[in-house]
């Protein structure tokens, strides 16, 4: 168990390392050149000289991605934002809360509406739930999320006035936002959790539970679900990615003040240690929660561990 | 279980006499108008996606007071037909699309014939690989690119082409791990065939049915991915009548032209429509032990 977790602490901080070394020449020799960025149209050659070694790059390339490397790694340092001229580290961390928040809501709203409705839907197949059931995954794999965004505003924050449409602050302000966010992991968790649960269903497990006697929310919730919950559990924590660009989306149409529009407003502004410092991190937190989640897996399941 | 007859519905869908899935009309109807569109885009636009008449601006659809017959679903903020750039805006769609899922479906192909078909280490490694590269997320890759070569349609496909593999080339592999056991490999050895040959004209055209059911299952998505990124500005740039860059650009306008932050995204939606639910039938056919689910 040990070497299992050991192994994969090194796999993490090894893509990781492989992430930040492609972000590092991919903005280095991409033609991103912060120097030309930064200087007023008006700049005289010497000006761009001076910036030119005040970032150091006048220096061979594998000097200054070793400087690189290291600021990152001993002092979290990915270089000023140009816009703000602050770490753009900072600038990130600062917009954080914003966007977990929102994410943790959408995501609570998608287990607490997406799980029991694929559950019931399997238990009662071809009943009116189950319609219900199977049309919301099919609407919330076929509806784009920036469309239904712009319908809600369309409709309760223009037409109607209900719901403020833009920023955050009161309750009020998460409904549309959080609603649009969850609608691609309702579909993905009612769909999944239907499966999973048809197929539990299914074993023996639960004809040998049915025939001793036991009763039948017994059978389903213990014997049942409490088997289709593992599969269940890997979706789940899967849907992180897709929670991220459902951020990127939902926070520009909702002007919601968090990682997702700050990294659109600094790509737009060409302020690129921002962006880096973005990729950075979703790249640390989907690597993390993988690991965490893949230690849990092998705890719970022996089998994981020997392959 | 043994089903006679019409009466009960597999998988809750509504099946015909003989137990068969029952065609889904609604999706199919949305497939052929998409493809009609698509193919027949010049002959059925009244106007040119790219040509505003300044005089005629934010028109509102026909059958609003101030809309006219010539311009059914109302014009943009510079006098485009909007009817005319969606029909347009279809093409770029399929074409990004199909760009995406050849590139994607091509590396993933290959990589899973390989991965199969050699098996050992190869086959470890690679599966390793493809569990490391599904876990990152397609977008971090997105600002990369975009970043460095400018948000464009190949942006895109480039994107989606890199990270879109692994989860071909597990099921690729899957096929091919069984089917090379199978005689007729074994014979093909024995006639002399190479590895190469083996794996393309051996294996590869038994794996097609899976290929056919995963590109219409993934089309749907594909096609909500990519205008995401160009409704996000990351994609098609203007004047391109990219749908989901017609949806951006309409947003500014929302509060007194309607029309141009809706029916980009209802064209969307009959396109992904016809995608999803295809694929659902397609798969309850080709795949009837439900390998792919």
């Amino acid at each position: 168990m040990q070497g299992f977790i050991l192994k994969r602490i090194a796999i993490a901080l090894l893509t990781i390392f492989i992430v930040l070394t492609v972000v590092f020449f991919a903005f280095r020799l991409g033609g991103a050149d912060p120097v030309a960025i930064m200087l007023p149209p008006n700049a005289t050659p010497r000006n761009a000289k001076v910036l030119t070694e005040k970032f150091g790059l006048d220096k061979p390339l594998h000097l200054q991605y070793r400087g690189f490397v290291e600021n990152v790694v001993l002092h979290g340092d990915f270089g000023m934002s140009f816009r703000y001229s602050e770490p753009a580290l900072n600038i990130l961390l600062q917009r954080v809360p914003a966007t977990v928040q929102l994410g943790l809501v959408a995501f609570i709203l998608a287990l607490v509406v997406g799980l029991p409705i694929g559950i019931i839907s399997a238990v009662k197949r071809d009943s009116l739930i189950d319609r219900f059931g199977r049309t919301l995954a099919l609407a919330g794999m076929s509806l784009p999320t920036f469309w239904v965004g712009v319908m809600l505003i369309l409709f309760l924050g223009v037409t109607l006035r209900w719901l403020p449409i833009a920023g955050r602050g009161t309750p009020l302000h998460y409904i549309m936002p959080a609603f649009c966010m969850s609608l691609y992991p309702i579909a993905l968790f009612t769909r999944l959790s239907r499966s999973a649960m048809l197929d539990a269903l299914k074993s023996e497990y639960v004809l040998m539970a049915r025939i001793k006697g036991v009763p039948e929310i017994y059978v389903i919730l213990l014997h049942a679900f409490k088997n289709a919950s593992i599969t269940v559990v890997t979706v789940v924590f899967g849907v992180f990615g897709a929670l991220i660009l459902g951020s990127v989306v939902v926070e520009t149409i909702f002007s919601w003040p968090g990682i997702g529009r700050l990294v659109m407003e600094s790509f737009f502004s060409r302020d690129y240690p921002v962006v880096q410092v973005f990729v950075m991190f979703v790249t640390f937190v989907v690597v993390t929660l993988n690991l965490i989640v893949d230690i849990l897996y092998a705890y719970i399941d022996p089998r994981i561990r020997y392959q | 279980m043994l089903y006679i007859g019409g009466q009960r519905k597999k998988n809750g869908q509504p099946t015909d006499k003989r137990g068969r899935v029952r065609p889904p009309y609604f999706g199919l109807f949305c497939l052929a108008l998409f493809f009609f569109v698509v193919i027949f885009a010049e002959l059925i636009a009244p106007f040119d996606p790219y040509e505003g008449n300044l005089q005629n601006t934010t028109l509102p659809p026909c059958w609003q007071e101030d809309g006219t017959t010539e311009h059914l679903l109302g014009t943009d903020m510079l006098g485009r037909d909007v009817l005319s750039r969606l029909i347009h805006g279809s093409r770029i769609s399929f074409l990004i699309s199909v760009g995406c899922i050849g590139f994607y479906g091509t590396i993933g192909i290959i990589v899973g014939l390989i991965s199969g078909f050699r098996g050992g280490r190869t086959d470890m490694f690679i599966m390793r690989l493809a569990d490391f590269w599904m876990s990152l997320p397609a977008i971090i890759v997105l600002f990369i690119l975009a970043s460095v070569h400018g948000p464009s349609a190949q942006t895109i496909i480039l994107t989606f082409g890199i990270m879109g593999w692994p989860n071909w080339a597990r099921i690729v592999r899957g096929e091919t791990l069984s089917l090379k056991e199978r005689d007729f490999v074994r014979l093909a050895r024995v006639a002399g065939c190479g590895n190469l040959r083996i794996m393309f004209s051996h294996i590869l055209p038994n794996v097609i049915n899976t290929i056919i059911i995963l590109a219409t299952i993934e089309m749907g998505g594909i096609i909500v991915l990519t205008a995401t990124m160009s409704f996000l500005g990351l994609g098609t740039q203007p004047p391109s009548c990219d749908w989901g860059l017609m949806l951006a650009e309409g947003r500014q306008y929302i509060t007194y032209a309607w029309w141009l932050v809706t029916f980009p995204g209802v064209a969307i939606v009959i396109a992904v429509l016809g995608f999803n639910l295809t694929g659902d039938w397609i798969r309850e056919l080709l795949d009837p032990k439900q390998k792919l689910q």
